[in-house]
């Protein structure tokens, strides 16, 4: 299991400073720490948070947006007719809730779709492990770079420490 | 027709005179007609367009203020956009940035659709914006007073609003001439 501070200080180090995002019980450990190190600002939606960060790119962040797969429906016009048209890059830190149909209701065909789900988007994406969590960073660092559109990172629950272990 | 709608002036005319006493501030502009009229106005390469993501201008603005906090950001926004994303009310409320000036202009209409009324007839945005925790917040008729109430919120620390009421009329505006990728470009140099 990745520690919630090791995986804060990768995405620190690859050079993210602007943290928004709406919370998920999986992203709780991550949020946690980052309210910590006082680097997370706090949306009400995630179109909204994913908007903020749009405008924190174009003032010279380098943005992550924290939250769950349901927002990735929530946000789906602010990602495509925003961020994809006007090349503005962000790292969508997305829980994977739902994953393999074990979950309440409301996650199931969600968790189902979401990988579809993004690649009808053109949205580029890679799932976390422990192992590879060094590839994942540098894939997203050049993601970033390179295609100047949205990324995301799945996060599945207990590859990364969450508030109650 | 309601009614004040016969003495009040147009979007256009409202934007006309706050362009005036803006410089280089960082600007975002709501989608539909406003961002082509603002484009027909003055265009500037601090100026954001936006013409997809409604709902969503007061946000980027958020995330340009937070990102550049010694700059003042001002956003155009419509009452159609702000009914749209409401919550974005309670986020600049809650974190208060001082740099930032949001301008409603009101019309109580989606125009670039053809007229349809919004419900900003009955829910009054200023009110809202004031219970949501924005520090200044005016409502203003004519043009007198929205150039002596924009002035003097360019000098106090905000957040802000200035809510216009302004009639349907809207100008013969095309749409917004620049690629997107290229007005992320430019606007990004020109707030470096």
């Amino acid at each position: 299991m990745i520690e919630s501070d090791a995986f804060v200080q990768s995405l620190q180090d690859m050079g993210v400073n602007f943290f928004t995002g709406v919370p998920d019980s999986i992203l709780g450990g991550i949020i946690a720490e980052l309210m910590d190190r006082r680097l997370y600002t706090p949306a009400v939606r995630e179109d909204e948070a994913v908007a903020m960060a749009a405008g924190a790119y174009m003032g010279g962040k380098i943005p992550a947006v924290l939250m769950q797969n349901s927002g990735l429906g929530t946000s789906l016009n602010t990602l495509i007719s925003l961020n994809v048209i006007y090349r503005q890059p962000c790292i969508l830190i997305v829980s994977w809730r739902g994953q393999g149909g074990k979950d309440a209701p409301e996650h199931l065909v969600m968790g189902e779709v979401m990988p579809q789900f993004l690649d009808t988007m053109k949205i580029p994406y890679r799932t976390l492990t422990e192992k590879t969590a060094n590839e994942d960073f540098k894939w997203m660092a050049g993601t970033f770079m390179k295609q100047r559109i949205p990324l995301a990172l799945f996060i599945t629950k207990g590859v990364v420490k969450g508030l109650h272990p | 027709m309601r009614p004040e709608q016969g003495t009040l002036i147009s979007r256009a005319q409202a934007m006309a005179a706050l362009l005036e006493l803006l410089t280089d501030q960082p600007l975002i502009v709501c989608n539909g007609f406003p961002s082509r009229e603002v484009q027909k106005m003055a265009d500037r390469p601090t100026h954001f367009y936006m013409i997809g993501s409604m709902g969503n201008a007061p946000a980027i603005a958020l995330g340009v203020a937070l990102a550049k906090p010694h700059k003042q950001v001002v956003t155009f926004d419509g009452d159609g956009n702000v009914l749209m994303g409401m919550g974005t009310l309670a986020t600049v409320g809650a974190l208060k940035p001082k740099n930032f000036i949001h301008v409603v202009f009101d019309n109580e209409v989606y125009g670039t659709t053809g007229n349809q009324p919004t419900i900003s007839n009955v829910v009054p945005l200023d009110k809202v914006a004031k219970a949501a925790g924005y520090v200044n917040v005016e409502r203003v008729l004519d043009r007198e007073d929205l150039i002596y109430e924009f002035k003097d919120l360019l000098k106090k620390d905000g957040p802000s609003m200035l809510l216009i009421k302004v009639n349907e009329f809207a100008e013969d505006a095309g749409r917004v001439v620049l690629d997107p990728p290229e007005i992320t470009q430019r606007f990004m140099k020109a707030i470096e």
